[in-house]
């Protein structure tokens, strides 16, 4: 029998280092990491805020007041914005086409009617924490 | 009309010679308006006639002569010799084995576009001597699905595919779309097994990498989250007890 | 040598060979079909026609109709009895690949959509966009897949046809990606490989299209019909051949020489039909011959546009507006963009006649039946005598599901009273040499000359002997021609000595066929002498009905130039007249 087809098999480990759109993915993936971590956090704060002690929820409040922990939050939200938040809106259109009769909604009003949703969700969940 | 020298690297295998694939270099004089397919035709015709490869038509729609161009899956027809560089390496299909040279096996691809039913499924017989009434909008559903060549790039570009080879893959899950969006089809229930299955829809991780290579703006990525979309639906109209959409 | 036992082998898997599988399959689920196809059944050329596929849909056209347009489309050349049968059956082919789901363009109503195409009286093309033979041949693919009767075997090259007794008994192929070799045994083989375009240098037809079954059933003593008549599509892009299809005009683009001028009319086409609201059969709507030729005029006269491609007319679809272009046009678009870098949106593009399609084939009635028992031949690889002497835009995809499903019916009809039994040493021994004559020519050394260079000798042979325009002395020099590389041939080297995928043997034996068909081209070009549709002589521009209202038939001869033949064109019901391209004005 002379067929021999070769297999390339494909690196469990680093597969991810072929090409700029898989790293791209993993680097979106990565930030459920991030996710992991504000599930924690807000256990974390709902706990304190359960057991009633107002000193131990005021230095949990400091702890995260800090110039380090706030530089963390800032990066942490870049992070999100640029590896879920534009990414994921960007992709609203395929996930979620709407037709009208013939014509396909154009892309940028699924897009933009997002970025609305978003605004306006955010404007609430500041005016419930009284920031406005 | 301008000659430009380029570099080919061409992984080249013979299973009957070769251990592994290795890269040979050729030197080719290509005209500025030639796609990197008249490169490669040239190279058969002139300098080595032991190079095996496929294509057929030259302008976009056979499907054969996908390859990884400087490591992208390109259809060689539709990539112009204008937009590369100097030296270009051209090498099989990723995620597909190698039968020899360019030339890859695809068994696995074809069995799995057999595998979801790619057929009109209707349970009546089909109005007599009269087509099925189908609107310009419905058309427009699953229009943009029908133009897959299966050229299998998007399966070249798929890391899970690459990492499972059992999972269905792009193509044959935006063909098996193609049919659910159909009118006049009603399989689509036929069709959910094999779709839900771990292996189905479920096992797209929306790397997105199969839209972007797409020759035909198919855009199976696309077609796999409203697939899932569709299955959560059904999922949970079925634990609330509310009737399914058609069939 | 492995066996294979089939009650039909179908060889070619595109448009025609699937249509007659999945026929047998719904007929007789019992009856094993074998389609044998050198590519994936997707990669057969079927995927690049464009513009659609033929059949009375209107209230305002009749069969009859449909009939006229075609027998005087063809000036006269066509059996009229196949023409009433294909005309008839054509409508319903057609609903029966909309049921089969083909994703055809629709009216507002939801009912499917027709065009106006050349030399038709009325609309009656039914169209996907412009991708309508590519949504044809995956419909068809994709509905074979449910018959569990059909076995394919993919990327098997058919090399010649096993007989017994004056009767087809099977064919020998080789499996291309390991080099083994099967014998298909078989009362039945419908060939279905369509043209051989690859013949000529400047073609629509892919690679793939190298008349292999033409050449196949003419080494096995079958003769090859009206090979003479081989015809240019009048826009072809420069440089690489690619078809701007039909519809392009269909939809309301007109051809302009280099003063702008729409030169159709000087050509008995006119008068000028009004931009924009083209009129049927005239003008841009005339038939593909008369538009090639009238080309060919406007070249001598030095009126085509001169382009880094060679010498050009120009298509002008500007007025179409970028709506109903990307709607109705979206590959042709693309591929003007791509290729010489024109957006028909904005720009007029270069265009030149291109080889396109061959009307001559494997002799064979409307059943498909060649005249040895058992062998069949359907789509572009047979005669039938339905396009005649120049073929109408849309009927050949219409003519690859009705040819199709008839020579299935035919070819179990056969089946069921043809006895296999005896024989089987013969047909051993047969296949047995087949395969030995392979391997001798994979094995031979030494030889100096290259399959790259007798193919292109032959194809610039074909071009300037057997072009838009013919007359004795080229057609007689084309013909020398191709026997010399005939000989040549004998010492072509390999070096590919691999059994894996080896496209080098494979690019000799297309070859062989190639110059095949090429000697029945040429043959059959010298010895027609009179002009006929797209078989145009300087020498005999007339056409003459009382010497050659024939079909010519060339038989192969096992020394020497093709012997041809000449047999009588059925006529029903119309009698050899005048075409009209004046759109009833003159």
């Amino acid at each position: 029998m002379s067929r021999r087809p070769y297999v390339r098999e494909m690196s469990k480990t680093t597969w991810y280092m072929r090409n700029g759109r898989y790293r791209v993915y993993v680097l979106r993936e990565l930030s459920s990491f991030l996710v992991a971590f504000y599930t924690f956090l807000v256990i974390y704060a709902l706990s304190v805020l359960a057991a009633g002690s107002a000193v131990q929820w005021n230095s949990f409040l400091a702890s995260q007041q800090g110039v380090g922990m706030i530089i963390f939050h800032g990066l942490a939200l870049l992070y999100f914005l640029f590896y879920q938040t534009f990414p994921w809106f960007k992709l609203a259109p395929k996930a979620m086409p709407i037709q009208v009769g013939e014509n396909k909604v154009a892309d940028s009003k699924i897009i933009g009617a997002h970025y609305v949703a978003w605004i306006v969700v955010t404007a609430f969940i500041f005016w419930l924490a009284g920031v406005i | 009309m301008g000659t430009r020298q380029l570099e080919l690297e061409v992984m080249r295998y013979d299973p009957e010679k070769d251990e592994a694939p290795h890269f040979q270099t050729y030197s080719v004089p290509c005209n500025e308006d030639w796609v990197i397919l008249d490169a490669i035709n040239y190279v058969k015709d002139n300098i080595d006639t032991t190079l095996a490869y496929r294509w057929s038509c030259h302008m976009m729609v056979c499907g054969s002569c996908g390859m990884m161009v400087n490591g992208e899956p390109v259809l060689t027809c539709k990539t112009f010799v204008r937009d590369l560089p100097d030296k270009v390496r051209i090498e099989p299909l990723e995620n597909f084995p190698i039968e020899r040279d360019l030339v890859v096996v695809l068994d696995d691809v074809m069995q799995k576009l057999h595998q979801v039913q790619p057929y009109i499924v209707r349970k009546d017989d089909p109005p007599e001597d009269a087509e099925y009434k189908q609107t310009r909008g419905q058309l427009m559903k699953f229009k943009q699905l029908t133009m897959c060549i299966n050229c299998m790039c998007c399966y070249a570009a798929c890391p899970q595919y690459g990492l499972n080879k059992d999972f269905i893959g792009p193509a044959a899950l935006a063909l098996a779309h193609r049919y659910n969006l159909d009118n006049r089809d009603q399989g689509k229930s036929d069709r959910l097994d094999i779709l839900a299955d771990h292996n189905g829809v479920w096992e797209c991780s929306f790397v997105g990498a199969c839209s972007e290579v797409c020759p035909k703006h198919v855009d199976p990525a696309a077609a796999i989250q409203q697939m899932k979309v569709d299955g959560a639906v059904e999922f949970w109209k079925q634990r609330l007890g509310i009737p399914g959409d058609k069939s | 040598m492995e066996h294979i036992k089939a009650d039909v082998v179908i060889v070619g898997a595109g448009g025609a060979g699937l249509r007659a599988a999945i026929a047998v399959a719904e007929t007789d689920p019992e009856l094993k079909v074998a389609l044998i196809s050198k590519v994936y059944p997707m990669r057969s050329h079927t995927c690049a026609a464009e513009g659609g596929a033929a059949g009375v849909k209107g209230a305002d056209d009749s069969l009859e109709m449909h009939f006229n347009d075609t027998v005087g489309g063809g000036d006269w050349l066509c059996d009229q009895d196949v023409v009433e049968h294909f005309v008839e059956q054509a409508p319903r082919e057609l609903m029966q690949l909309e049921h089969w789901g083909c994703p055809w363009s629709r009216e507002e109503d939801g009912s499917v959509a027709v065009r106006p195409f050349g030399g038709m009286k009325k609309k009656r093309t039914w169209y996907a966009a412009d991708k309508s033979g590519f949504h044809i041949l995956h419909t068809l693919f994709q509905t074979s897949l449910q018959f569990p009767s059909i076995k394919r075997y993919d990327e098997y090259f058919a090399l010649d046809l096993l007989q017994l007794e004056g009767k087809c008994r099977g064919v020998v192929a080789m499996e291309m990606r390991s080099g083994r070799f099967f014998q298909f045994d078989s009362p039945v083989v419908i060939m279905a490989t369509g043209g051989g375009g690859q013949v000529f240098p400047f073609t629509t037809n892919g690679a793939v299209k190298t008349g292999d079954g033409m050449a196949m059933a003419y080494r096995a003593g079958v003769p090859l019909k009206d090979m003479e008549f081989v015809q240019y599509h009048p826009t072809g892009l420069p440089g690489t051949g690619i078809l701007l299809t039909e519809g392009c005009r269909g939809e309301g683009g007109i051809l302009v020489n280099k003063d702008g001028r729409r030169y159709l009319q000087d050509y008995g086409m006119g008068p000028e039909s009004p931009i924009g609201e083209p009129v049927l059969k005239t003008m841009e709507l005339g038939p593909r011959d008369r538009l090639s030729q009238a080309f060919w005029h406007e070249h001598k006269k030095g009126n085509t546009v001169e382009t880094p491609w060679g010498h050009c007319v120009m298509l002008d679809m500007r007025h179409l507006g970028e709506n109903k272009i990307l709607e109705r046009l979206p590959l042709v678009h693309e591929l003007a963009h791509a290729y010489v870098g024109v957006d028909m949106i904005k720009d007029p593009v270069p265009v030149r006649p291109v080889i396109h399609f061959m009307m001559g084939g494997i002799d064979a009635n409307g059943k498909g039946e060649a005249p040895m028992p058992g062998l069949f031949a359907i789509g572009e690889t047979a005669c039938s005598g339905l396009h005649g002497a120049n073929r109408l835009g849309s009927n050949s995809l219409t003519d690859l599901l009705v040819s199709g499903k008839r020579s299935a019916q035919a070819a179990i009809a056969y089946a069921q009273v043809t006895d296999l039994t005896s024989g089987e040493d013969d047909l051993k021994a047969q296949a047995e040499g087949i395969v030995a004559g392979v391997r001798e020519l994979l094995q031979q050394s030494g030889g100096d000359e290259s399959i790259s260079g007798i193919r292109r000798e032959m194809r610039t042979a074909l071009e300037e002997g057997a072009g838009i325009y013919r007359d004795e002395e080229g057609a007689r020099m084309a013909c020398d021609k191709v026997a010399e590389l005939r000989q040549r041939y004998q010492d072509i080297e390999i070096n590919d000595k691999s059994n894996v995928f080896n496209t080098d043997l494979l690019s000799a034996l297309e070859l062989r066929n190639l110059l095949d068909v090429a000697e029945t081209v040429t043959q059959a070009s010298l010895e027609r002498r009179e002009s006929r549709g797209a078989h145009q002589r300087l020498d005999h521009t007339e056409r003459d009905d009382v010497n050659f209202l024939k079909h010519s038939l060339c038989y192969r001869e096992s020394e020497g130039r093709p012997r041809v033949e000449w047999s009588e064109v059925t006529i029903t019901r119309s009698q050899p007249g005048t075409r009209d391209y004046s759109g009833g004005k003159k």
